[in-house]
């Protein structure tokens, strides 16, 4: 675990620094790529995604913070997801789903250019609630939403 | 594997200042837990582990994907301060370092 940690902490640094750099053009687009956070994309549960990815399980559920999913998913292959961020300086969203085998499904590191909005589809191996996990000035908030998967595709 | 098609489609449309943006990247996005029927091996994971999106050079938007993100993946955001003619850049790369990279003017 420490070991895991330890290599995530090393990859957000990274990718925080290299982010910076990159704004200030001192880097091409392809070093960052190196900064992919393998770590928290492995982990298992969301505690430890959410470690990985935000550095932190201390997350405060949040009213500016609104998750748009189905509420039945026919498909569980591809489902829609929104995450809305309301709050300020929201700077990075991740979607995990702790069904998953592995609960992390995307993280977005915003910019001040881009409104706190993102759409994107996802896989969802079974019923499950769809977690966003949204920083912002330095605070994790979180929103979820449960979606049914029903594979058979009746809607039941 | 190398015979798959790499495309991306890319729409932007611009509205009081602002522009919102919808993309589609054809990729199998395979999550290495699948079995192949026929033979009953695994197929190995294949899936985009980064997309980064650039407005005029400069990069706004980088998504970092895992194999949970579904097969051909949507992505959809508004951006600020965005005008007509303005060119859009988003390049991709996944996990078996296959690499895409397409433009687009906001219209």
């Amino acid at each position: 675990m420490n070991q895991t940690r330890r290599t995530f902490l090393q990859a957000t640094m990274a990718a925080g620094t290299i982010a910076v750099a990159t704004s200030a053009g001192l880097l091409s687009p392809r070093t960052v790529l190196a900064a992919w956070p393998k770590s928290a994309f492995n982990a298992t549960t969301v505690e430890d995604a959410m470690k990985a990815i935000a550095g932190s399980t201390k997350a405060a559920d949040s009213k500016e913070i609104s998750v748009e999913a189905p509420d039945i998913a026919e498909n569980g292959a591809v489902v829609s997801v929104t995450v809305k961020s309301k709050a300020a300086n929201t700077e990075q969203i991740s979607v995990l789903v702790p069904e998953n085998a592995n609960p992390l499904c995307s993280s977005y590191i915003t910019t001040s250019a881009v409104d706190g909005f993102v759409t994107g589809r996802i896989k969802m191996r079974k019923t499950s609630d769809v977690i966003a996990l949204v920083k912002a000035d330095g605070k994790l908030l979180t929103a979820k939403k449960p979606v049914k998967v029903t594979l058979g595709g009746c809607g039941g | 594997m190398a015979k798959k098609r790499k495309k991306m489609k890319i729409r932007a449309w611009a509205d009081n200042g602002a522009a919102t943006v919808k993309a589609i990247v054809f990729h199998q996005m395979e999550t290495g837990l699948r079995k192949d029927k026929a033979t009953g091996k695994k197929i190995p994971a294949h899936y985009i582990e980064e997309l980064t999106c650039e407005h005029n050079g400069k990069t706004v938007l980088t998504c970092l994907w895992g194999p949970g993100v579904s097969k051909n993946p949507f992505l959809s955001f508004r951006l600020k301060n965005a005008k007509k003619g303005d060119t859009l850049k988003l390049s991709w790369v996944d996990n078996q370092g296959e690499k895409d990279v397409a433009e687009a003017q906001i219209k």
